[in-house]
């Protein structure tokens, strides 16, 4: 297959012999799960709270919303621990919207990882923002059916997560601050290092997979590809129309926007600028008409100002 | 024959790979004007309601309906079928109602139910057509007497998956599966004969 990567975890690429076995449906596929990745592409998933708030987001033009307890911003201001969110809060958003609902769980918590498939949750993105649960392992996506998101720093990390089972990948960013310069190095770093990988000798693929701690196979299909076999959106701190554009131009397929919205003067009207703005990253004039008048953007915090063992991006790797 | 991909949301990208397979240069089109001679439109997959939302804010409406008037034909994927159809049986998005069908959206429930399957498709070929469905809309009603109207393909309990609908001067296909997610480019084959 050309556009989704049809590798599933043995290595294997199907074929058209399988096609002539597929008489009856097939769910849970990685093509399936990847593929509602493709249909999200060039589209905003947005934070949300409340099914008041997922109302806004699907009105606003977000091509999912992500259903949590607490905003990042304020998971960072309380601390202690964030959970996965209380299935009745998820359930509820299931049912006020037509778009599709994402969920979080704890890193390694592949419990909480079952409620939510069990709750028909479309996508778990397994999630450095809430407290990890397992500091040495990720959870083994390939036993669900229902798709992971996972966030990453580096390709390397995103490898990994990959060659677990995620089927789509976003950069961690730095959560809750608003300040958008960790998404923009963890982007720039991923797509830098698959430029690299495509120029490397066949040879040097082995010794760049055990360098960065990614499964070889996948740096072949790098090399042969161009580019990372899942659906690559960017995440974390981003907060302005510009901010999503500036993501979009740098390579990415699509954003999240968490904090950024519902900790903003106008909700509603800056979630429809940057869903615009996602659209039109190429023109400048229209990023200007959607950036005009959006009122307070959130206060936001600068990532250089909290020390490197607080920021949440590190847990996981 | 000028072909465009609307590149508003979702996967357009996938769909120009599929037709540059073919050999054949599309253009993504973000503002109404770039539609102005354009023989064939494809309105890929993505979320219905987004580029619903996307094809009114940017006064897509009225320039869609106007190019089909003067011979532009359309195929939707999946969201794209959703845009085009006559009816919902949901209160939204409202549809540009340019294919006498009636669509349910994400009827067969969330992601975990998205399945692959087999399509038999006589009009490409005794070789059958991978279909790939996901959060897929439901064609609920199709009226079957109506001459100008042909289901191309069903799945094996006849729920009708591809269907064309032939007007004066232009051609709507519809299919609620994505054929440029697989390498099979028939379907893309299919609707560049069928606008030549």
């Amino acid at each position: 297959m050309s556009t989704i990567n049809s590798t599933n975890k043995n290595g294997n690429t199907s074929s058209n012999k399988e096609w002539k076995q597929l008489e009856k449906p097939k769910t849970g596929s990685w093509t399936v799960k990847g593929g509602l990745a493709q249909m999200l592409k060039g589209g905003v998933i947005m934070d949300v709270v409340t099914s008041e708030h997922a109302k806004i987001a699907e009105d606003a033009g977000a091509v999912a919303v992500m259903a949590l307890e607490r905003v990042p911003a304020d998971i960072r201001a309380d601390g202690g621990v964030a959970r996965m969110s209380d299935p009745e809060l998820i359930s509820g958003i299931i049912n006020s919207v037509s778009i599709p609902v994402m969920a979080k769980c704890r890193i390694g918590h592949f419990v909480e990882a079952q409620i939510l498939e069990s709750l028909g949750v479309d996508y778990a993105d397994e999630s450095e923002v809430l407290t990890e649960a397992d500091t040495k392992h990720h959870i083994n996506k390939w036993n669900f059916k229902m798709p992971f998101v996972c966030g990453a720093r580096n390709l390397g990390e995103a490898l990994r997560r990959i060659g677990e089972g995620a089927a789509m990948i976003r950069t961690k960013g730095e959560a809750g601050t608003g300040d958008v310069v960790q998404a923009v190095s963890h982007a720039r770093s991923v797509l830098g290092h698959i430029q690299k990988i495509t120029i490397m000798s066949e040879e040097e693929l082995m010794t760049e997979a055990k360098n960065i701690g990614a499964p070889y196979e996948l740096l072949i299909e790098i090399k042969r590809s161009g580019k990372l076999p899942v659906v690559n959106f960017a995440a974390g701190g981003i907060a302005t129309p510009a901010d999503a554009a500036l993501m979009m131009q740098l390579g990415v397929d699509g954003v999240f926007v968490g904090s950024g919205i519902f900790k903003s003067g106008n909700p509603a009207k800056r979630a429809e600028a940057i869903v615009k703005a996602t659209t039109h990253y190429n023109d400048p004039s229209i990023l200007a008409e959607v950036s005009k008048g959006l009122g307070e953007a959130m206060v936001g915090i600068n990532v250089s100002t909290i020390p490197e063992d607080s920021r949440l991006e590190i847990r996981g790797s | 024959m000028k072909l465009g991909v609307l590149a508003l949301q979702g996967d357009f990208k996938e769909h120009v790979k599929s037709f540059s397979q073919l050999g054949i240069d599309t253009l993504e089109i973000r503002n109404p004007e770039e539609l102005s001679n354009l023989n064939g439109l494809v309105i890929p997959g993505g979320e219905s309601t987004t580029i619903t939302k996307l094809i009114d804010i940017y006064g897509f409406r009225d320039a869609i309906l106007k190019s089909v008037k003067q011979g532009m034909n359309i195929w939707g994927t999946c969201a794209g079928m959703i845009v085009v159809s006559k009816r919902l049986t949901d209160p939204y998005p409202n549809p540009l109602g340019l294919i006498d069908i009636e669509v349910s959206r994400n009827w067969y429930g969330s992601q975990i139910n998205s399945f692959e399957v087999a399509i038999p498709f006589k009009e490409l070929g005794p070789k059958v057509f991978p279909g790939i469905f996901i959060r897929a809309p439901y064609i609920s009603s199709v009226d079957e007497s109506n001459k100008s109207i042909k289901v191309l393909a069903r799945l094996s309990d006849g729920t009708p998956v591809a269907i064309i609908q032939k007007h004066k001067n232009h051609k709507i296909l519809v299919t609620s599966f994505h054929p440029e997610l697989t390498d099979d480019l028939r379907v893309h084959q299919y609707f560049v004969k069928m606008t030549e």
